[in-house]
């Protein structure tokens, strides 16, 4: 049995999720207590599937799944890539670990805040399909099927942000909806692109015969913004703020995480497929991107009056350190010794930052779910001492407004150190930038507590008091997490970070996956 | 609608629920299958809504399309987990002489419809479940414009 979980668990890890999605509404027939240990059931073991694909892709160097052969292994039965291929490497595993460990937290916090709403069943198979398109996305090896499963993940996005369906959170949806249809667009007609030229869709068959010809050049544009406009970088933003606004609270600390599967395909893109072309024009540009993000993202914090608002364009900033770390990895990719002296460390810290971003930005997420929760308002002026009567809450969003704000020792600290150090050594402005952004966040972070959590108790606020504790506890898994990355950054940059970063260089292992 | 539109519509519903079936059923060896297949037997409900109107009885009906939604869906992927003892997605039934298992011989193709393996039933699956998601989304149309002017 255990064998058979090794073997598949590439197919589990998108599968199962997407066959628990179909099954919620039936299993919902027998009672809500049945379908929420069912979601908690699938969630879970979809999570084992992504640690069980971790461990064997570090072991064995990345590993490819092939759907409908006989043996997984076999993707070129006549010399050629033609299936369906999964193909999963330290990172592609990572980001399936970030991703299935939110969708943990988020359904189990989901279960008591948005409980005696209508239509839990359709919630709790979009959140299914959420997770499953998130797996899909970041371990899928074809380039067609990654346009379906990012398709996959915008429609049911779409749906969760217009979960409350009318005014705003409809328009927001239709927006979000919109714009993910453009990107996903450029996606299809790149892939056309590339199809028509080499006759192959396989990541790693095209990343072999590419030629970097005009029209290569042309694909590359389009995915490149197709992909940095769904991880939500300045100038292709105009969803995030409305999209994480609008949505339930649970749906936008998951979004988070959706945004990120945009970045890891961004990624997969910018170092495999076009690995070979000239990298530090690539590479100025995620900065460029990366630098944008932040600055732009954390001015339009400053003065938001809205507490989910407010953590959405900080969400938009914090995109830009992880473009900033990987893009400076990208644009020395061509020079080894500078790879080797900042270049490698800039990238372990862009991508500890995505692991610490998915638990911080979760964590103040899920907090402001609790403060709506039970002040029943978003906006933080009508808002007011809500520490008296919400300790846990309070602290809780303390570690989590600490840690985005860059200090030790929560993990948001040890990520942006590693990404100041190895920038600075690349250009010194970038760095200074990138830790003037960090003293505003913390700055816009300062208002929303004494605005929201100081100050008299407000007597208007019925229902105040602490959160349930099935809402607290997912809140302080992310919070545990937070403090544990902090205290130990060396032992997850070693176990976690250093083999995604190092999947991420290898093209040629890439390649020599399948070829 | 007049007794003429009703009776005519009445008496389509079934070659045309048949044409469905039949494009299901040949999916694997022409044009079409549980798509387009099931789009078709859709348009048989549009057709008997467009006729007869709505009655107060098929908001239920609803509910019992998103059933057969799911279970469409779930056979889809039960028949891929079938193979999981190769892997996933893989043709278990394909040439082993059970249903749809005949093996087909290299060269133009006779059109026997005891090939194709999985495929066939997959395409049922796929055939139920569009059926089932596109009568109830026109359903749950309705209703509501119905809702709207009431």
């Amino acid at each position: 049995m255990a064998v058979l979980f090794y073997q598949h668990s590439a197919a589990f890890a998108v599968a199962v999720p997407l066959a628990a999605a179909f099954a919620v509404p039936l299993v919902a027939k027998l009672g809500k207590a049945a379908r929420n240990a069912f979601v908690v059931l699938a969630v879970v073991f979809t999570q084992i599937m992504s640690w069980l694909m971790f461990q064997r892709s570090s072991a064995e160097g990345g590993f490819i799944y092939t759907l409908g052969a006989s043996v997984p292994s076999l993707a070129s039965p006549a010399g050629f890539p033609v299936r369906i291929v999964l193909h999963i490497d330290a990172l592609s595993a990572f980001m399936a670990v970030i991703s299935t460990t939110l969708a943990f937290v988020v359904s189990v916090y989901s279960f008591r805040y948005m409980k005696g709403r209508k239509s839990l069943d359709k919630y709790f198979a979009l959140l299914l399909v959420m997770t499953a398109g998130m797996t899909g996305l970041v371990t899928t090896g074809d380039l067609f099927n990654m346009f379906v499963f990012l398709e996959l993940l915008s429609v049911s996005s779409a749906g969760m942000i217009g979960y409350y369906g009318k005014g705003e959170s409809a328009e927001a949806a239709f927006k979000y909806m919109t714009v993910s249809s453009i990107g996903a667009l450029m996606v299809l007609f790149a892939a056309g692109m590339l199809y028509s030229q080499y006759n192959l869709l396989n990541i790693a068959g095209l990343a072999d015969a590419i030629q970097f010809s005009f029209i290569d050049r042309i694909a590359l544009v389009l995915l490149f913004a197709a992909f940095a406009l769904k991880c939500g970088a300045v100038p292709m933003h105009m969803w995030v703020s409305d999209s994480y606004g609008e949505a339930p609270a649970p749906v936008s600390a998951f979004l988070v995480v959706a945004s990120q599967a945009g970045l890891y395909a961004l990624f997969r893109i910018a170092f495999t497929l076009f690995g070979g072309l000239s990298a530090a024009v690539m590479g100025w540009g995620m900065i460029t991107l990366g630098m944008l993000s932040m600055f732009i993202g954390v001015t339009m914090a400053m003065f938001q009056k809205d507490i989910k608002r407010l953590m959405a364009y900080h969400a938009v900033s914090q995109t830009g350190y992880m473009l900033l770390g990987i893009g400076v990895g990208l644009a020395v990719l061509s020079s080894p010794v500078a790879l080797e002296t900042f270049g490698i460390s800039a990238m372990e810290g862009g991508l500890f930052h995505v692991i610490n971003h998915a638990l911080y930005k979760g964590l103040l997420f899920l907090t402001a779910g609790a403060v709506i929760y039970r002040a029943g308002t978003r906006n933080l002026n009508n808002m007011s001492g809500l520490a008296h009567s919400m300790p846990v809450t309070t602290v809780l969003f303390i570690i989590g407004a600490l840690s985005i704000a860059g200090l030790p020792p929560f993990n948001g600290f040890a990520s942006k150190i590693v990404i100041y150090e190895s920038v600075f050594m690349f250009n010194p402005l970038l760095s200074v930038i990138a830790m003037l952004v960090s003293i505003l966040t913390l700055a816009s972070f300062v208002k929303v507590f004494y605005s929201a959590f100081t100050g008299p108790a407000d007597r208007s606020i019925k229902k105040a008091g602490e959160v349930p504790a099935v809402m607290w506890i997912p809140m302080g898994i992310l919070a545990v997490l937070i403090i544990a990355f902090g205290l130990a950054p060396d032992t997850v940059m070693n176990l976690f970070v250093r083999p995604a970063v190092h999947a991420l260089l290898n093209q040629a292992g890439y390649i020599g996956g399948v070829i | 609608m007049s007794a003429i539109v009703k009776t005519v519509s009445a008496f389509m519903t079934v070659p045309m629920m048949i044409f469905g079936l039949y494009v299901i059923l040949h999916g694997h060896l022409t044009p079409g299958g549980g798509f387009p297949g099931g789009a078709v037997m859709a348009t048989a409900v549009a057709m008997l809504i467009a006729a007869f109107g709505l009655s107060q009885s098929d908001a239920r009906k609803k509910d019992a399309f998103s059933l057969f939604e799911s279970i469409g869906l779930l056979a889809f992927i039960a028949m891929a987990f079938v193979g999981l003892q190769s892997t996933f997605f893989a043709n278990v039934l394909a040439g082993h002489g059970w249903i749809f298992g005949s093996s087909v011989s290299y060269g133009p193709n006779p059109g026997y419809l005891e090939t194709g393996g999985v495929i066939p039933i997959m395409n049922f699956a796929v055939g139920i479940e569009v059926f089932a998601a596109l009568s109830a989304v026109m359903l749950a149309i309705m209703l509501h414009r119905r809702e709207k002017h009431d």
